[in-house]
Protein backbone atom coordinates (compact mmCIF):
# COMPACT_ATOMS: atom_id res chain seq x y z
CA UNK A 1 0.00 0.00 0.00
CA UNK A 2 1.74 3.22 -0.82
CA UNK A 3 0.61 6.50 0.57
CA UNK A 4 -0.40 9.83 -0.67
CA UNK A 5 1.76 13.16 0.61
CA UNK A 6 -1.76 14.95 0.70
CA UNK A 7 -1.43 17.06 4.13
CA UNK A 8 -3.27 15.88 6.99
CA UNK A 9 -3.20 18.15 10.08
CA UNK A 10 -4.03 18.08 13.46
CA UNK A 11 -5.29 21.09 15.50
CA UNK A 12 -5.29 21.69 19.09
CA UNK A 13 -6.16 24.20 21.59
CA UNK A 14 -3.27 26.23 22.37
CA UNK A 15 -2.61 25.83 26.47
CA UNK A 16 -0.45 24.34 29.05
CA UNK A 17 -1.62 21.07 28.27
CA UNK A 18 -0.96 21.27 24.80
CA UNK A 19 2.39 22.12 24.80
CA UNK A 20 4.19 19.41 25.21
CA UNK A 21 1.95 17.49 22.58
CA UNK A 22 3.24 20.08 20.31
CA UNK A 23 6.74 19.55 21.14
CA UNK A 24 6.33 15.96 20.91
CA UNK A 25 4.69 16.26 17.47
CA UNK A 26 7.23 18.94 15.54
CA UNK A 27 10.07 16.28 17.13
CA UNK A 28 8.65 13.13 15.62
CA UNK A 29 7.68 14.82 12.45
CA UNK A 30 10.49 16.44 10.77
CA UNK A 31 8.10 17.73 7.63
CA UNK A 32 5.34 18.87 10.05
CA UNK A 33 4.82 22.94 10.31
CA UNK A 34 3.34 24.58 13.33
CA UNK A 35 0.96 27.17 12.32
CA UNK A 36 0.48 29.62 15.53
CA UNK A 37 -3.15 30.84 15.64
CA UNK A 38 -5.13 32.94 18.72
CA UNK A 39 -5.55 30.03 21.02
CA UNK A 40 -4.96 27.40 18.58
CA UNK A 41 -2.30 25.95 16.88
CA UNK A 42 -2.50 23.49 13.98
CA UNK A 43 0.26 21.35 12.60
CA UNK A 44 0.46 20.62 8.80
CA UNK A 45 2.32 17.53 7.32
CA UNK A 46 2.77 16.22 3.92
CA UNK A 47 1.21 12.77 4.03
CA UNK A 48 1.40 11.33 7.82
CA UNK A 49 1.92 12.91 10.68
CA UNK A 50 2.62 10.34 14.22
CA UNK A 51 1.67 11.69 17.86
CA UNK A 52 3.52 9.33 19.77
CA UNK A 53 2.77 8.13 23.87
CA UNK A 54 6.61 7.73 24.85
CA UNK A 55 7.28 11.37 23.10
CA UNK A 56 4.81 13.15 25.08
CA UNK A 57 5.45 11.34 28.25
CA UNK A 58 8.92 12.14 28.21
CA UNK A 59 8.04 15.56 28.08
CA UNK A 60 4.80 15.78 30.20
CA UNK A 61 6.74 14.46 32.86
CA UNK A 62 3.66 11.34 33.40
CA UNK A 63 1.96 8.47 31.90
CA UNK A 64 -0.10 9.57 28.87
CA UNK A 65 -3.42 8.11 27.47
CA UNK A 66 -3.21 9.11 23.69
CA UNK A 67 -7.32 8.92 24.26
CA UNK A 68 -6.16 12.79 26.32
CA UNK A 69 -5.80 13.62 23.35
CA UNK A 70 -9.37 14.44 22.64
CA UNK A 71 -9.83 16.91 25.75
CA UNK A 72 -8.08 19.58 23.49
CA UNK A 73 -8.69 18.63 19.51
CA UNK A 74 -10.21 21.17 17.74
CA UNK A 75 -9.82 19.41 14.64
CA UNK A 76 -7.77 17.06 12.20
CA UNK A 77 -7.68 15.97 8.69
CA UNK A 78 -6.76 12.34 7.06
CA UNK A 79 -7.74 8.84 8.01
CA UNK A 80 -6.77 7.43 11.81
CA UNK A 81 -4.80 4.93 12.95
CA UNK A 82 -4.75 4.92 17.03
CA UNK A 83 -3.14 2.20 19.35
CA UNK A 84 -2.18 2.32 22.64
CA UNK A 85 1.43 3.89 21.41
CA UNK A 86 0.44 6.11 18.50
CA UNK A 87 -1.80 8.08 16.60
CA UNK A 88 -1.36 7.97 13.38
CA UNK A 89 -3.13 10.46 10.53
CA UNK A 90 -2.51 9.48 6.85
CA UNK A 91 -4.16 9.24 3.53
CA UNK A 92 -4.22 6.02 2.18
CA UNK A 93 -3.89 6.10 -1.68
CA UNK A 94 -7.19 4.06 -3.38
CA UNK B 1 -24.65 43.72 1.92
CA UNK B 2 -21.42 41.66 3.16
CA UNK B 3 -20.29 41.04 6.22
CA UNK B 4 -16.18 40.07 6.33
CA UNK B 5 -15.33 38.52 9.15
CA UNK B 6 -11.96 39.20 9.89
CA UNK B 7 -9.63 37.65 12.96
CA UNK B 8 -7.43 39.87 14.48
CA UNK B 9 -4.34 38.48 15.81
CA UNK B 10 -2.57 40.15 18.37
CA UNK B 11 1.08 39.06 18.99
CA UNK B 12 2.20 39.21 22.19
CA UNK B 13 5.17 41.22 22.88
CA UNK B 14 7.16 38.55 24.95
CA UNK B 15 6.22 35.14 25.60
CA UNK B 16 7.30 34.20 29.00
CA UNK B 17 9.08 36.35 31.86
CA UNK B 18 12.90 37.76 31.14
CA UNK B 19 14.28 35.65 33.37
CA UNK B 20 12.71 32.15 31.79
CA UNK B 21 13.92 33.88 28.48
CA UNK B 22 17.59 34.27 29.61
CA UNK B 23 17.19 30.74 30.25
CA UNK B 24 15.46 28.73 27.43
CA UNK B 25 14.69 31.65 25.17
CA UNK B 26 11.80 33.32 24.04
CA UNK B 27 8.84 31.13 23.89
CA UNK B 28 6.22 30.21 25.78
CA UNK B 29 7.12 28.62 28.85
CA UNK B 30 5.30 25.87 30.92
CA UNK B 31 4.15 26.43 33.97
CA UNK B 32 6.41 23.98 35.68
CA UNK B 33 9.32 25.98 34.22
CA UNK B 34 8.06 29.50 35.15
CA UNK B 35 7.35 28.27 38.81
CA UNK B 36 10.80 26.95 39.56
CA UNK B 37 13.60 28.30 37.40
CA UNK B 38 15.74 30.84 38.84
CA UNK B 39 13.42 31.63 41.93
CA UNK B 40 15.61 30.94 44.74
CA UNK B 41 16.42 34.34 46.37
CA UNK B 42 20.40 35.28 45.15
CA UNK B 43 21.36 38.77 46.18
CA UNK B 44 20.38 41.43 48.78
CA UNK B 45 20.29 39.03 52.17
CA UNK B 46 20.68 41.98 54.31
CA UNK B 47 21.33 40.58 57.58
CA UNK B 48 23.42 37.42 58.35
CA UNK B 49 21.49 34.89 60.35
CA UNK B 50 22.26 35.04 63.93
CA UNK B 51 22.16 31.03 63.83
CA UNK B 52 24.88 30.44 61.33
CA UNK B 53 27.12 33.30 60.70
CA UNK B 54 29.32 32.50 58.91
CA UNK B 55 27.08 31.93 56.01
CA UNK B 56 24.11 33.80 54.56
CA UNK B 57 20.28 33.08 54.99
CA UNK B 58 20.01 30.96 51.83
CA UNK B 59 23.92 29.79 51.12
CA UNK B 60 25.36 27.33 48.42
CA UNK B 61 27.76 26.47 51.03
CA UNK B 62 25.44 24.35 53.00
CA UNK B 63 26.30 21.20 51.53
CA UNK B 64 29.59 19.68 50.29
CA UNK B 65 28.26 19.02 46.96
CA UNK B 66 28.86 21.91 44.25
CA UNK B 67 27.07 22.25 40.93
CA UNK B 68 27.37 25.06 38.22
CA UNK B 69 23.72 24.72 38.18
CA UNK B 70 21.45 23.82 40.63
CA UNK B 71 18.52 24.30 38.44
CA UNK B 72 20.00 21.12 36.84
CA UNK B 73 18.35 18.93 39.46
CA UNK B 74 14.96 19.10 37.46
CA UNK B 75 11.97 17.20 38.83
CA UNK B 76 10.50 14.87 35.83
CA UNK B 77 7.27 14.73 37.14
CA UNK B 78 7.48 18.53 36.98
CA UNK B 79 5.46 19.30 40.10
CA UNK B 80 4.93 22.74 41.01
CA UNK B 81 2.12 23.38 43.76
CA UNK B 82 -0.97 23.53 41.22
CA UNK B 83 0.19 19.91 39.48
CA UNK B 84 1.18 18.16 42.60
CA UNK B 85 -1.94 19.09 44.45
CA UNK B 86 -4.28 18.27 41.57
CA UNK B 87 -2.02 14.77 41.44
CA UNK B 88 -2.29 14.00 45.10
CA UNK B 89 -6.40 14.97 45.59
CA UNK B 90 -6.65 12.37 42.68
CA UNK B 91 -5.11 9.76 44.61
CA UNK B 92 -6.00 10.66 47.64
CA UNK B 93 -9.92 9.56 46.35
CA UNK B 94 -8.74 6.43 45.20
CA UNK B 95 -6.69 5.84 48.89
CA UNK B 96 -9.91 6.58 50.42
CA UNK B 97 -12.30 4.01 48.47
CA UNK B 98 -9.38 1.57 49.10
CA UNK B 99 -9.88 2.20 52.80
CA UNK B 100 -13.57 2.60 52.65
CA UNK B 101 -13.31 -0.75 50.78
CA UNK B 102 -11.35 -2.46 53.72
CA UNK B 103 -13.28 -1.20 56.63
CA UNK B 104 -16.44 -2.29 55.29
CA UNK B 105 -15.27 -6.02 54.41
CA UNK B 106 -13.42 -6.38 57.08
CA UNK B 107 -10.34 -7.28 55.22
CA UNK B 108 -7.92 -6.05 58.14
CA UNK B 109 -10.25 -6.68 61.01
CA UNK B 110 -11.33 -10.18 60.84
CA UNK B 111 -8.04 -11.42 60.16
CA UNK B 112 -6.97 -14.08 63.16
CA UNK B 113 -5.52 -12.20 65.76
CA UNK B 114 -1.84 -13.24 65.33
CA UNK B 115 -1.80 -11.95 62.03
CA UNK B 116 -3.57 -8.72 62.84
CA UNK B 117 -0.77 -8.38 65.57
CA UNK B 118 2.09 -9.17 63.26
CA UNK B 119 0.54 -6.01 61.17
CA UNK B 120 0.89 -3.39 64.23
CA UNK B 121 4.63 -5.00 65.04
CA UNK B 122 5.63 -4.66 61.68
CA UNK B 123 4.09 -2.14 59.97
CA UNK B 124 2.09 0.46 61.53
CA UNK B 125 5.67 1.70 63.60
CA UNK B 126 6.54 2.71 60.40
CA UNK B 127 4.55 5.85 60.93
CA UNK B 128 7.33 7.04 63.06
CA UNK B 129 10.14 6.61 60.55
CA UNK B 130 7.69 8.60 57.71
CA UNK B 131 7.73 11.04 60.38
CA UNK B 132 11.44 11.30 60.51
CA UNK B 133 11.48 11.80 56.78
CA UNK B 134 9.01 14.51 56.84
CA UNK B 135 11.51 15.93 59.28
CA UNK B 136 14.01 15.02 57.01
CA UNK B 137 12.97 16.94 53.94
CA UNK B 138 11.77 19.26 55.77
CA UNK B 139 15.94 20.25 56.53
CA UNK B 140 16.17 19.83 52.86
CA UNK B 141 14.27 22.28 51.79
CA UNK B 142 14.75 25.01 54.61
CA UNK B 143 18.69 24.66 53.99
CA UNK B 144 18.71 23.32 50.62
CA UNK B 145 19.67 25.53 47.18
CA UNK B 146 17.69 26.09 44.29
CA UNK B 147 14.29 26.28 43.48
CA UNK B 148 14.12 22.95 41.49
CA UNK B 149 15.13 20.74 44.28
CA UNK B 150 13.69 22.90 47.47
CA UNK B 151 10.37 22.81 46.25
CA UNK B 152 9.81 19.30 45.24
CA UNK B 153 11.46 18.47 49.05
CA UNK B 154 9.08 20.80 50.44
CA UNK B 155 6.15 18.47 48.67
CA UNK B 156 7.79 15.52 49.98
CA UNK B 157 7.93 16.52 53.56
CA UNK B 158 3.63 16.66 52.63
CA UNK B 159 4.07 13.27 51.33
CA UNK B 160 5.77 12.03 53.86
CA UNK B 161 3.36 13.39 56.50
CA UNK B 162 0.46 11.53 54.33
CA UNK B 163 2.07 8.73 54.50
CA UNK B 164 2.43 8.64 58.15
CA UNK B 165 -1.24 9.69 58.59
CA UNK B 166 -1.81 6.59 55.78
CA UNK B 167 0.18 4.29 57.83
CA UNK B 168 -2.00 5.09 60.91
CA UNK B 169 -5.18 4.54 59.32
CA UNK B 170 -3.86 0.88 58.57
CA UNK B 171 -3.86 0.28 62.35
CA UNK B 172 -6.67 2.09 63.10
CA UNK B 173 -8.36 -0.58 60.42
CA UNK B 174 -6.63 -3.19 62.58
CA UNK B 175 -8.13 -2.23 66.06
CA UNK B 176 -11.84 -1.12 64.75
CA UNK B 177 -11.09 2.55 65.39
CA UNK B 178 -9.66 2.52 69.15
CA UNK B 179 -6.10 3.79 68.46
CA UNK B 180 -4.81 0.83 70.33
CA UNK B 181 -2.73 -0.30 67.92
CA UNK B 182 -0.78 3.03 67.76
CA UNK B 183 0.16 3.12 70.94
CA UNK B 184 1.50 0.04 70.86
CA UNK B 185 3.23 1.00 67.76
CA UNK B 186 4.77 3.38 69.46
CA UNK B 187 6.47 1.22 72.15
CA UNK B 188 7.70 -0.89 69.57
CA UNK B 189 9.16 1.66 67.74
CA UNK B 190 10.80 2.99 71.67
CA UNK B 191 11.66 -0.04 73.49
CA UNK B 192 10.94 -3.05 71.24
CA UNK B 193 14.93 -4.26 70.64
CA UNK B 194 13.95 -5.02 67.22
CA UNK B 195 13.01 -1.76 66.29
CA UNK B 196 15.82 0.24 68.13
CA UNK B 197 18.65 -0.12 65.55
CA UNK B 198 16.52 1.89 62.97
CA UNK B 199 14.80 4.08 65.00
CA UNK B 200 18.75 5.36 66.15
CA UNK B 201 19.91 5.55 62.47
CA UNK B 202 16.62 7.92 61.55
CA UNK B 203 17.55 10.03 64.74
CA UNK B 204 21.72 10.01 63.07
CA UNK B 205 19.96 11.11 60.13
CA UNK B 206 18.22 14.09 61.86
CA UNK B 207 21.17 15.41 63.57
CA UNK B 208 22.71 15.85 60.04
CA UNK B 209 23.89 19.10 58.90
CA UNK B 210 24.39 18.84 54.99
CA UNK B 211 21.62 18.63 53.07
CA UNK B 212 22.49 16.78 50.06
CA UNK B 213 23.99 13.80 52.52
CA UNK B 214 20.11 14.16 53.92
CA UNK B 215 17.92 13.99 50.97
CA UNK B 216 20.33 10.90 49.69
CA UNK B 217 20.70 8.80 52.93
CA UNK B 218 16.53 9.49 53.17
CA UNK B 219 15.10 8.89 49.72
CA UNK B 220 17.76 6.96 47.66
CA UNK B 221 19.20 4.56 50.89
CA UNK B 222 16.55 4.93 53.54
CA UNK B 223 13.42 4.79 51.74
CA UNK B 224 14.84 1.87 48.86
CA UNK B 225 15.14 -0.83 51.31
CA UNK B 226 12.92 0.30 54.12
CA UNK B 227 9.94 0.36 51.45
CA UNK B 228 11.26 -2.84 49.61
CA UNK B 229 11.32 -4.80 53.10
CA UNK B 230 8.01 -3.77 54.61
CA UNK B 231 5.72 -3.01 51.40
CA UNK B 232 7.41 -5.28 49.16
CA UNK B 233 8.29 -8.38 51.08
CA UNK B 234 6.72 -8.78 54.20
CA UNK B 235 3.39 -7.67 52.20
CA UNK B 236 4.01 -10.59 50.03
CA UNK B 237 4.74 -13.29 52.77
CA UNK B 238 2.30 -11.88 54.87
CA UNK B 239 -0.43 -12.45 52.12
CA UNK B 240 1.01 -15.76 51.25
CA UNK B 241 -0.62 -16.81 54.75
CA UNK B 242 -3.63 -14.33 55.38
CA UNK B 243 -4.50 -13.71 51.83
CA UNK B 244 -4.39 -10.01 49.92
CA UNK B 245 -6.29 -7.96 52.22
CA UNK B 246 -3.34 -6.20 53.12
CA UNK B 247 -2.17 -5.62 49.76
CA UNK B 248 -4.94 -3.90 48.66
CA UNK B 249 -4.04 -0.86 51.21
CA UNK B 250 -0.22 -0.97 50.56
CA UNK B 251 -1.01 -0.86 47.19
CA UNK B 252 -0.85 3.51 46.97
CA UNK B 253 2.49 3.47 49.50
CA UNK B 254 4.69 0.86 46.95
CA UNK B 255 3.43 3.39 43.81
CA UNK B 256 3.93 6.58 45.29
CA UNK B 257 7.55 4.93 46.32
CA UNK B 258 8.04 4.26 42.35
CA UNK B 259 6.88 8.14 41.46
CA UNK B 260 9.09 9.22 44.18
CA UNK B 261 12.21 7.19 42.57
CA UNK B 262 12.08 9.30 39.36
CA UNK B 263 12.05 12.42 41.32
CA UNK B 264 15.26 10.97 43.34
CA UNK B 265 17.39 9.52 40.83
CA UNK B 266 17.26 12.88 38.66
CA UNK B 267 18.20 14.46 41.71
CA UNK B 268 21.42 12.07 42.37
CA UNK B 269 22.02 11.91 38.36
CA UNK B 270 23.20 15.43 37.45
CA UNK B 271 25.50 15.70 40.67
CA UNK B 272 27.40 12.62 40.13
CA UNK B 273 28.06 13.57 36.46
CA UNK B 274 28.99 17.13 37.88
CA UNK B 275 32.12 16.53 38.81
CA UNK B 276 34.54 13.99 39.96
CA UNK B 277 34.54 15.47 43.80
CA UNK B 278 30.65 15.11 43.80
CA UNK B 279 31.04 11.86 43.07
CA UNK B 280 33.17 10.75 45.40
CA UNK B 281 31.31 12.65 47.79
CA UNK B 282 28.10 11.08 47.03
CA UNK B 283 30.04 7.57 47.01
CA UNK B 284 31.42 8.15 50.90
CA UNK B 285 27.62 8.77 51.92
CA UNK B 286 26.16 6.41 49.99
CA UNK B 287 28.34 3.73 51.82
CA UNK B 288 28.19 5.17 55.16
CA UNK B 289 24.63 5.23 55.44
CA UNK B 290 24.06 1.92 53.22
CA UNK B 291 25.93 -0.33 55.50
CA UNK B 292 24.03 1.68 58.77
CA UNK B 293 20.89 1.32 57.77
CA UNK B 294 21.04 -2.02 56.38
CA UNK B 295 23.12 -3.08 59.41
CA UNK B 296 19.82 -1.26 61.30
CA UNK B 297 17.43 -3.33 59.68
CA UNK B 298 18.94 -6.72 60.27
CA UNK B 299 16.81 -7.57 63.57
CA UNK B 300 13.79 -5.94 62.49
CA UNK B 301 14.10 -7.97 59.09
CA UNK B 302 14.54 -11.13 61.12
CA UNK B 303 12.13 -10.26 63.31
CA UNK B 304 9.06 -9.88 60.82
CA UNK B 305 10.19 -12.40 58.07
CA UNK B 306 11.70 -15.17 60.44
CA UNK B 307 14.21 -17.57 58.92
CA UNK B 308 14.47 -15.79 55.54
CA UNK B 309 14.93 -11.65 56.90
CA UNK B 310 18.90 -12.25 56.32
CA UNK B 311 18.27 -13.25 52.47
CA UNK B 312 15.38 -11.00 51.93
CA UNK B 313 17.78 -7.81 53.04
CA UNK B 314 20.88 -9.25 50.71
CA UNK B 315 17.94 -9.20 47.55
CA UNK B 316 16.81 -5.97 48.69
CA UNK B 317 20.78 -4.86 49.22
CA UNK B 318 21.46 -6.27 45.98
CA UNK B 319 18.50 -4.10 44.24
CA UNK B 320 20.11 -1.21 45.84
CA UNK B 321 23.57 -1.93 44.77
CA UNK B 322 22.45 -2.01 40.90
CA UNK B 323 20.60 1.26 41.00
CA UNK B 324 23.46 3.17 42.37
CA UNK B 325 25.35 2.01 39.26
CA UNK B 326 22.68 3.20 36.94
CA UNK B 327 22.83 6.38 39.05
CA UNK B 328 27.08 6.61 38.06
CA UNK B 329 27.88 5.42 41.52
CA UNK B 330 29.70 2.33 42.17
CA UNK B 331 27.99 -0.79 44.01
CA UNK B 332 30.67 -1.17 47.00
CA UNK B 333 29.05 -4.88 48.43
CA UNK B 334 28.24 -4.53 51.93
CA UNK B 335 28.59 -7.42 53.92
CA UNK B 336 25.14 -8.54 56.11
Amino acid sequence: MSHSTQPVFIALQANNDTMPIVEAILADNPLAIAHEYPAMVKIDAPGRLVVKRESVEERLGREFDLRELQVNLISLSGSLDETEDEFILQWNAA
Amino acid sequence: MTVEIRVQAVKPLRNTFGHIARRFGDKAASRYQEGTYDIQSEVNHHYKPLWDQERDLYDKRRTAVEMRDWYALKDPRQYYYGSWTIARAKQQDAVDRQMEFAEKRELLRSLPEAARKAIVFALVPLRHFEWGANTNMCMVSAYGWGTAVTQAASMATMDRLGMAQHISRLGLLVDGNLGDSLVQAKNYWTDHSDWQPLRREVENLMACRDWFEVILAQTLIADSLVYALFFNHFDSKFSAENGPGLSTVLDFLTRWHDESNKWVDAVVKPVVAESESNRAQLQAWADHWRTAFLSALSPIAQGIMGPIGRDTLAEINTKLGTRLVKLGLQDHGVAL
